[in-house]
C-alpha cells in the first residue's frame, strides 16, 4: 500500500485528536461498543422500514439491499469548507463556461487549449445540443465533485459529475438518522444544517426555467422504479413537492411538453430529468427506448421546455476531458484554480502510455467513461494475473484509458465488526446552479468498509457517513 | 395529479382491500370446516371465480389445506394475498411521493413480514398468523391513510379502489355462499344450519352486527339484507357503494365535468339505497348479484376511461 493515510481524526500535531474531532473523540471514549452496536442495528432497521433501498443493476426484483451506514460522522472544520465552497463554485463555473463554449463557438479550441476532436470524437457529444442558448447559459445545474483528501491542507477533484449525480438523498437522510441517533452529539458540537437541499434545488430548477411569464411547472423524470436510484427520484419529487413522471406520463404537443392528468393535459416548462441523454427521446436519440418522450428534443430546441441537467454533459466530465479542467478555469474565468487535479497520465500520449504500462502495480487506471468504480485496475492491491488481464485492454485500446498515481486517500473512524478502526473516504459534494450558486455544507461522504481497500463505491461495497461541517463560532479551544 | 398516479393508488386500494378481504375469507371457512363438513373448499374457490384453476392445481387429498396455500401463497394465483400485498407495495413504490409516510411504512412492514415469513421452510409456515397479520396490518394502512392522507384527488382515487373492491367481494361472497346453502334460493329459514349461516356473516365479519341489528335468530333474508343492502354495515355493498358515488361526486366537483362513470356510480348507489330485500327475492338473489357483479366491472372500466387511466 501507499504511504501512511493521512487520519482525519488521529493526525493532529504528535498524533493528538485534531480539533474538528475532538467532540466525536470524546463521544466515542464515552459510548461502549456494545451501545454502538446497538446504535448500528438500530439504523439498518431504520433504513429497511423506510424503504431508502438500493438495487444494484442487474439484480432481481425484490432483491433490495440498504447502503450500509456508519455511525461516526465525518467532520469538515468551518475554514476547510470554505476553501472547498470557493474552489467548488470556481470549477463548476468553469466546466459551465465549458459546455457553453463545447456546444458554440469552441472558442477553447482556436486558442489551442482543448483539441477540438477532444469535445467533436467524444462519445458522449450530442451534436442535437449545438447552438441551444440555455437559461443563464448554464448546462451543469447538479454536480457533484468527487473530492478526496490526503493531508492537513491537500483536496484533490477525484472526478467531475454533471451528468445524473446521485446521491444527495443519503446526505439527507444520514442526517435525519444521525438526529436521532446521537442528539447528545449534536448538542456538543455546532453542525451547519443540510435540510435546505430540497428548497435550494427547487429554487435552482424554478429559475432555469425559458418562460418568464407564468409559474414554472418542475416535473421530475424517472426511468421508473427498476432503477437503482429510484428511492431518490421519489424522496426528492416528495422533498419537493413537485410530480415524478416517467416518460408516459409525458407527450408533447406541437413543441409544447404536458403531462397527462385526470383533469386533462398540464403544461410542462422544466424537466429535472434522471434518465440518460441516449435515452430521452426515441425520435432523436435511441429509437428502441422507452423511459423517453417522443419529440422532447424538438420542445427543447424550441424554447419551450428546459432540461436539467443539460443535453451532452458528458463531454465535460469524462476522464479524459478532466485534465484540461484547470486550463479551463484559467482561459474563462481568468483565475488560477483552488482546487488541484490528481496528476493524471493520459494514456493517447505515447509517453503517458510506455509509463503506465511499465508502472501498471503502482498506479490506479481507469476506464475515461467508466462509472462505478468499474471497468477499473487498482494496482497495488490486484494480482499479477489481475494486472496482465488489464494490460491486454489497454493495449488494444489505449485512448479509453486514464491513470493516476494511487492516492493515499484520508481515512476516518468507522465501526466495523473488529470495532473503531480507520477506513478510506471520499467526498462527493453537491453544486447547483442557476441564477446563482448555491453549495449546502459538505455532501456524501463514502468510506471503503473492507480494510485498506480504496473503492467507496456502494455498488462495490462501500457504505456512507454523515458529513459534518461545523459552524464558525466552534471555539477551537473547546 | 398524474393519470399514472391516480392509478397506482386506485389499485393499490384495491389490491389492499382483496387482500383483506381475502383473510378475512379464509378465516371464516377454516372455522367453518372445523365445525362442519362439506364442500367449503371448491366453494371458497369459486368466489374468486377460480374453481377451475383451483381443481387444476391441486391434486386429491388435503383440499382445504391446498386451498389455503392457494389463496394465501400461490405465485401463480394473482389474487393470492402475498401477491395482492406484493402487487399494492408496487404501486405505493411507485407513488412514494404521493402517499404519507404513515401509510407507506405500514404497508412495508406488513410486506417484509410476509417475506420473513416465506423465506422459512414452507411446513413450519404458520399460515393462521400470517393471516392474521395481513388483517391487523390492513387495518393498519387504512387507518393510517384515514387520519394521515391529504383530502385531494389522490385519496379519492385509493378510496374508490378499496369501496369498489370491497363492494364487489361482498357481493361474490354473498352470492356464493348463499346458493352453496341454497341452491334454490329459497330463503326460507326452514331447517337452517346455524353454523353455516354464522360463518356466511363471519366472512365479512358480522356475526355481532347482525345480533345488534335484527335482535333475532339467524335469516337467510335478513342474512342477505344486512350484506347488500344495510348502509350502516361498513362492508354491505350498499355502503360500499355509496362510498364509491361520494368519492366520484368529489372528484366531479375537483374537475368541474363528469362522465359516464359519474352516472353509472350515482346509478348502482341509488339501485341498492332504494332496493327492498323482498323485491330483490322476487326477482332472484342469483340474478339480482349477477347484474350487480357485472356493471361494478364496467364502472371500473369507465373509471379507467374516464380518468385517462387506461
Amino acid at each position: 500500500m501507499a504511504a501512511k493515510a493521512f487520519d482525519e481524526m488521529n493526525s493532529g500535531t504528535d498524533g493528538s485528536v485534531r480539533v474538528p474531532y475532538r467532540g466525536v473523540a470524546d463521544w466515542l471514549a464515552r459510548t461502549s461498543p456494545e451501545r454502538l452496536e446497538a446504535t448500528r442495528r438500530e439504523v439498518d432497521l431504520f433504513y429497511r422500514r423506510h424503504g431508502i433501498t438500493f438495487g444494484a443493476y442487474g439484480a432481481a426484483e425484490g432483491s433490495e439491499t440498504t447502503i450500509p451506514f456508519d455511525i461516526i460522522p465525518r467532520v469538515i472544520a468551518y475554514d476547510e469548507w470554505q476553501f472547498l465552497h470557493k474552489g467548488l463554485s470556481q470549477r463548476v463555473r468553469a466546466l459551465n463556461a465549458f459546455l457553453t463554449d463545447a456546444y458554440g463557438q469552441r472558442e477553447i479550441c482556436r486558442a489551442g487549449i482543448v483539441p477540438e476532436e477532444q469535445i467533436l470524437m467524444n462519445g458522449e457529444f450530442v451534436a442535437m445540443a449545438q447552438g441551444l442558448q440555455l437559461p443563464g447559459g448554464v448546462h451543469a445545474h447538479i454536480a457533484g465533485i468527487d473530492l478526496v483528501r490526503v493531508g492537513e491542507k491537500d483536496f484533490y477533484v477525484l472526478e467531475d459529475n454533471v451528468r445524473t449525480p446521485s446521491g444527495v438523498s443519503y446526505v439527507l437522510e444520514n442526517r435525519e438518522v444521525m438526529m436521532r441517533l446521537a442528539p447528545e452529539l449534536f448538542a456538543a458540537m455546532s453542525v451547519l444544517p443540510v435540510a435546505d437541499y430540497s428548497e435550494e434545488l427547487l429554487a435552482t430548477l424554478r429559475s432555469v426555467s425559458f418562460s418568464d411569464g407564468h409559474e414554472p411547472n418542475v416535473v421530475l423524470l424517472t426511468p421508473g422504479h427498476y432503477n437503482s436510484a429510484y428511492f431518490e427520484h421519489a424522496f426528492l419529487a416528495d422533498e419537493m413537492g413537485i410530480e415524478l413522471v416517467k416518460g408516459s406520463d409525458l407527450f408533447v404537443d406541437e413543441s409544447r411538453v404536458y403531462m397527462r392528468t385526470p383533469r386533462g393535459p398540464q403544461r410542462v416548462d422544466v424537466i429535472y430529468r434522471r434518465v440518460d441523454d441516449a435515452f430521452l427521446d426515441p425520435l432523436a436519440m435511441r429509437p428502441d427506448s422507452f423511459l423517453g418522450v417522443a419529440g422532447l428534443l424538438g420542445a427543447l430546441r424550441a424554447g419551450r421546455v428546459n432540461i436539467v441537467n443539460a443535453l451532452g454533459n458528458g463531454v465535460a466530465d469524462d476522464k479524459s476531458t478532466y485534465t484540461y479542467v484547470p486550463e479551463m478555469v484559467r482561459f474563462y474565468l481568468g483565475e488560477e484554480p483552488i482546487l488541484q487535479n490528481v496528476p493524471t497520465w493520459r494514456c493517447d500520449r505515447a509517453d503517458d502510455y510506455k509509463y503506465v504500462l511499465e508502472h501498471l502495480s503502482e498506479i490506479v487506471v481507469k476506464e475515461v467513461h467508466g462509472s462505478g468504480g468499474k471497468g477499473m485496475l487498482v494496482g497495488p492491491t490486484s494480482s499479477k494475473a489481475e494486472i496482465e488481464e488489464f494490460a491486454a485492454l489497454l493495449k488494444a485500446r489505449p485512448d479509453n484509458y486514464i491513470a493516476q498515481p494511487t492516492l493515499a486517500l484520508s481515512t476516518c473512524p468507522t465501526f466495523v465488526s473488529q470495532g473503531v478502526a480507520p477506513r478510506h473516504v471520499d467526498l462527493r459534494p453537491f453544486v447547483l446552479s442557476g441564477k446563482k450558486i448555491t453549495i449546502v455544507p459538505g455532501g456524501l461522504t463514502r468510506v471503503a468498509l473492507k480494510e485498506g481497500s480504496l473503492v467507496v463505491n456502494s455498488s462495490q461495497g462501500g457504505g456512507t457517513k454523515d458529513t459534518w461541517v461545523l459552524a464558525s463560532d466552534q471555539a477551537d479551544d473547546r | 395529479m398524474l393519470s399514472s398516479t391516480a392509478k397506482n393508488l386506485y389499485w393499490m386500494g384495491r389490491y389492499l382491500q382483496r387482500a383483506k378481504s381475502t383473510a378475512r375469507l379464509i378465516e371464516a371457512t377454516q372455522r367453518m370446516a372445523l365445525q362442519s363438513r362439506g364442500e367449503e373448499a371448491a366453494g371458497v374457490a369459486a368466489i374468486f371465480g377460480m374453481e377451475d384453476e383451483f381443481r387444476q392445481s391441486q391434486a386429491q387429498g388435503e383440499r382445504l389445506a391446498s386451498l389455503i396455500d392457494f389463496l394465501v401463497i400461490d405465485e401463480n394465483n394473482p389474487s393470492s394475498i402475498v401477491n395482492s400485498i406484493a402487487a399494492a407495495r408496487r404501486n405505493a413504490r411507485e407513488e412514494r411521493n404521493n402517499i404519507t409516510v404513515d401509510v407507506w411504512e405500514s404497508l412495508n412492514a406488513l410486506w417484509l413480514e410476509l417475506s420473513a415469513r416465506l423465506r422459512g421452510k414452507r411446513a413450519n409456515l404458520d399460515r393462521g398468523a400470517l393471516i392474521e397479520s395481513v388483517k391487523k396490518q390492513a387495518v393498519m394502512i387504512f387507518g393510517a391513510a384515514q387520519v394521515t392522507l391529504l383530502r385531494d384527488e389522490a385519496n379519492n382515487f385509493l378510496q374508490l379502489g378499496a369501496f369498489l373492491e370491497r363492494a364487489d367481494n361482498t357481493g361474490r361472497i354473498l352470492d356464493v355462499k348463499f346458493h352453496l346453502l341454497r341452491p334454490d334460493g329459497n330463503p326460507s329459514a326452514e331447517g337452517l344450519d346455524y353454523f353455516a349461516w354464522s360463518e356466511l356473516l363471519a366472512c365479512i365479519g358480522a356475526v355481532r352486527t347482525y345480533r345488534r341489528i335484527y335482535r333475532s335468530s339467524l335469516n337467510p333474508m335478513k342474512v342477505a339484507e344486512l350484506m347488500m343492502l344495510r348502509r350502516d354495515v361498513p362492508r354491505s355493498v350498499h355502503h360500499c357503494l355509496w362510498m364509491v358515488d361520494l368519492n366520484m361526486r368529489e372528484l366531479a366537483d375537483a374537475y368541474g365535468t363528469r362522465g359516464e362513470a359519474d352516472r353509472m356510480a350515482g346509478e348502482l348507489h341509488a339501485r341498492l339505497r332504494y332496493a327492498r330485500i323482498d323485491k330483490v327475492f322476487e326477482i332472484g338473489l342469483a340474478k339480482f348479484l349477477g347484474q350487480l357483479r357485472g356493471d361494478i366491472g364496467t364502472l371500473s372500466d369507465e373509471i379507467g376511461r374516464q380518468f385517462l387511466l387506461d
